[in-house]
């Protein structure tokens, strides 16, 4: 009895431990700091931002300054209203709305779907367990405009065109999250379920209580990349929406008509404010968000 | 029998001599072999799904292949005609065309991506994650926003770029409305986006690799630039690979920065479309769905042609250790 229940220690920091674990290059190679290989890395690093500091200076600048010829790199006087423009002149809010609503349904709705399938396809046995696994991930290798006019009409029928669910709805399926999860139960130690059903619970509750909190370091891999795709993407929102203010945000920036598309300033203000929140959020997570991108990759 | 909590009952039985069973755990159910109804109370919700939004609609595609939309919807069976048209059609030609372009250009960034995965991930180097955070910034922003700014550094008129351009002397032309120069402004920009995938990816290969080599490589007296062609290179490969075959897909489907970027009333539009561009445009704008679902079966094929292309040929550069 004691010795199962080291033995159940044993395993459960086994698994914790081995995701801290870093290699790395040889110690010998290490006095790497310097004067050199930082003023390579800023060059390189001031490349990438650039067009994220020329976005932010554009959305402070007047319209004059942007047109003038050689260009006015720091506007003397900081125009903030045009981030109050762009509430009045766009949708700003309605598409916000849109973004944070179609992500939040496909996160939720692919983590529970994809963790239960990929649950029961890593540990449990029925019959047909094959060739079902087979017919969802075949999905993998089509690309997405081999199912994207029937899955409109499908969205057409269900009268679920300009609705956040019609948006979201087909992205909660998803077979990459199936493979993601499998892969990770698969790599999770079988003892502690035989002891818990041993021990009287039924499948949910091992998945629940036991399984799923280990396969935390997935889920978090899964919950990043389907934030980044739910958020950035815009093929299939511009194809269910029609109405600006039903649009989420990639969608509005990329349809963006009329006087507004000459008034630069205001839509840099509108793009810089429509990319922020993922960014901010993702800058914060950093370490993880760059974990769970290797991590997807290494499956 | 053994349970988890109960450590006060019969603990003189446990504590015989009993034999270690590690390798054959009891069998869940025994005798039958399977889970009863429970697997398919997990799996159903996906399968589902699955079968109603992506299975049917595959099939619902290979039909609509063959027909023609009437003027008040409904399909009328052509036979092969959609793929006739299509493949005399110069704009479909034209769009593989400018796929290929954009996507070699997506792949050059490859070898830059592993030269500053190389950079960022020596040992010990400070401030590595803020570094590392400059270099994923664009990867993780949204493609439609970041294709906005663009616009504004490729502007002809007062764009940044002709303005460093006419600083040594080059009169930088309409980068995003001239035929030609469009869509590889429309690479560069995603290049410029993927890099950042590169880079997490090939990091962590990296960092997989064991310090035992370089250590030997440098008692052999091994240059740094050795050790990177050398060592640094071959054990990435499967990592080089796998990149390859992300950034190849990935760049197939260019769409979002090609439409954000040219915009819908761009005169050089037509001559810069991508496949997906004309697909979206046949299928939602000229609303000849027949025909865009022949050419969405051409993304398929090509997609799967050159990937089949490259798993044949990585035997040539691709080390598995």
């Amino acid at each position: 009895m004691s010795e199962q229940m080291t033995e159940t220690r044993a395993i459960l920091t086994q698994s914790d431990g081995t995701s801290k674990r870093s290699t790395g290059y040889s110690p010998a190679l290490s006095g790497s700091n310097g004067v050199g290989t930082h003023v390579t890395l800023c060059l390189i690093g001031f490349v990438m931002v650039f067009p994220f500091i020329w976005q932010v200076i554009i959305s402070l600048s007047t319209n004059a300054q942007v047109m003038s010829v050689p260009p006015t790199f720091w506007p003397g006087d900081v125009q903030w209203g045009n981030y109050v423009t762009v509430f009045t002149k766009l949708p700003f809010l309605d598409q916000l709305g849109v973004s944070i609503g179609i992500t939040v349904i496909r996160v939720a709705g692919q983590v529970a779907l994809c963790a239960m399938a990929g649950y029961a396809f890593a540990r449990m046995r029925f019959s047909g367990k094959g060739i079902i696994l087979t017919v969802i991930l075949s999905i993998l290798m089509v690309p997405p405009q081999v199912y994207l006019i029937p899955q409109f009409q499908i969205i057409q029928t269900l009268g679920l065109l300009n609705t956040v669910l019609g948006i979201a709805l087909p992205g909660i399926f998803s077979a990459f999250g199936v493979f993601l999860m499998r892969q990770i139960f698969l790599g999770l130690p079988l003892e502690l379920e035989e002891a818990a059903r041993l021990d009287g619970a039924n499948p949910f509750q091992i998945f629940w209580k036991i399984m799923l909190p280990l396969a935390m370091p997935g889920i978090s891999a899964l919950v990043i990349i389907t934030t980044l795709w739910s958020w950035n993407d815009l093929l299939w929102p511009l194809v269910v929406t029609t109405y600006a203010d039903k649009m989420p945000l990639s969608a509005g920036l990329a349809t963006l008509q009329g006087s507004i598309t000459t008034d630069y300033t205001v839509m840099m203000a509108a793009s810089v404010m429509a990319m922020a929140p993922v960014l901010i959020l993702f800058i914060a997570l950093q370490r993880r968000v760059v974990e769970g991108l290797a991590f997807s990759g290494s499956k | 029998m053994i349970t988890l909590t109960g450590s006060t009952r019969g603990g003189s039985r446990t504590s015989a001599p009993r034999p270690v069973q590690r390798s054959a755990p009891p069998r869940r159910s025994p005798g039958s072999g399977f889970d009863g109804w429970w697997p398919w109370l997990f799996v159903l919700p996906t399968l589902f799904g699955v079968l109603i939004f992506y299975i049917w609609p595959i099939i619902q595609t290979g039909y609509l292949s063959f027909t023609k939309t009437g003027a008040f919807g409904g399909e009328e069976w052509i036979g092969a005609v959609n793929y006739a048209t299509m493949l005399q059609d110069g704009n479909v030609w034209r769009a593989l065309v400018n796929t290929l372009i954009y996507t070699g250009i997506v792949l050059a960034g490859i070898p830059l991506a592993l030269m500053m995965a190389n950079l960022v991930n020596r040992p010990g180097l400070r401030f590595a994650s803020f570094y590392r955070v400059l270099f994923f910034m664009p990867y993780i922003a949204m493609p439609t926003a970041v294709a906005l700014v663009w616009r504004m550094i490729y502007n002809g008129d007062f764009g940044i770029l002709n303005w460093m351009l006419s600083l040594v002397g080059i009169d930088g032309p309409y980068w995003t409305s001239t035929p030609g120069f469009a869509i590889v402004s429309v690479g560069v920009v995603g290049m410029w986006a993927s890099l950042g995938f590169g880079i997490i990816i090939l990091g962590a290969a990296l960092k997989n690799i064991s310090p035992d080599y370089y250590e030997a490589a440098q008692l052999d007296g091994a240059s740094r630039f050795r050790q990177f062609t050398s060592i640094t290179v071959p054990l990435v490969t499967p990592s080089l690979f796998f990149v390859t075959i992300i950034s190849v897909i990935n760049g197939f489907q260019l769409f979002d920065l090609l439409y954000a970027i040219m915009g819908q009333y761009n005169p050089a539009l037509v001559q810069s479309q991508s496949l997906v561009y004309i697909f979206y445009n046949q299928a939602f704008i000229q609303n000849d769905k027949g025909y865009a679902a022949a050419i969405g079966v051409l993304i398929l094929v090509v997609i799967g042609v050159v990937t089949l292309f490259q798993f044949r040929m990585q035997k040539k550069w691709v080390n598995y250790v």
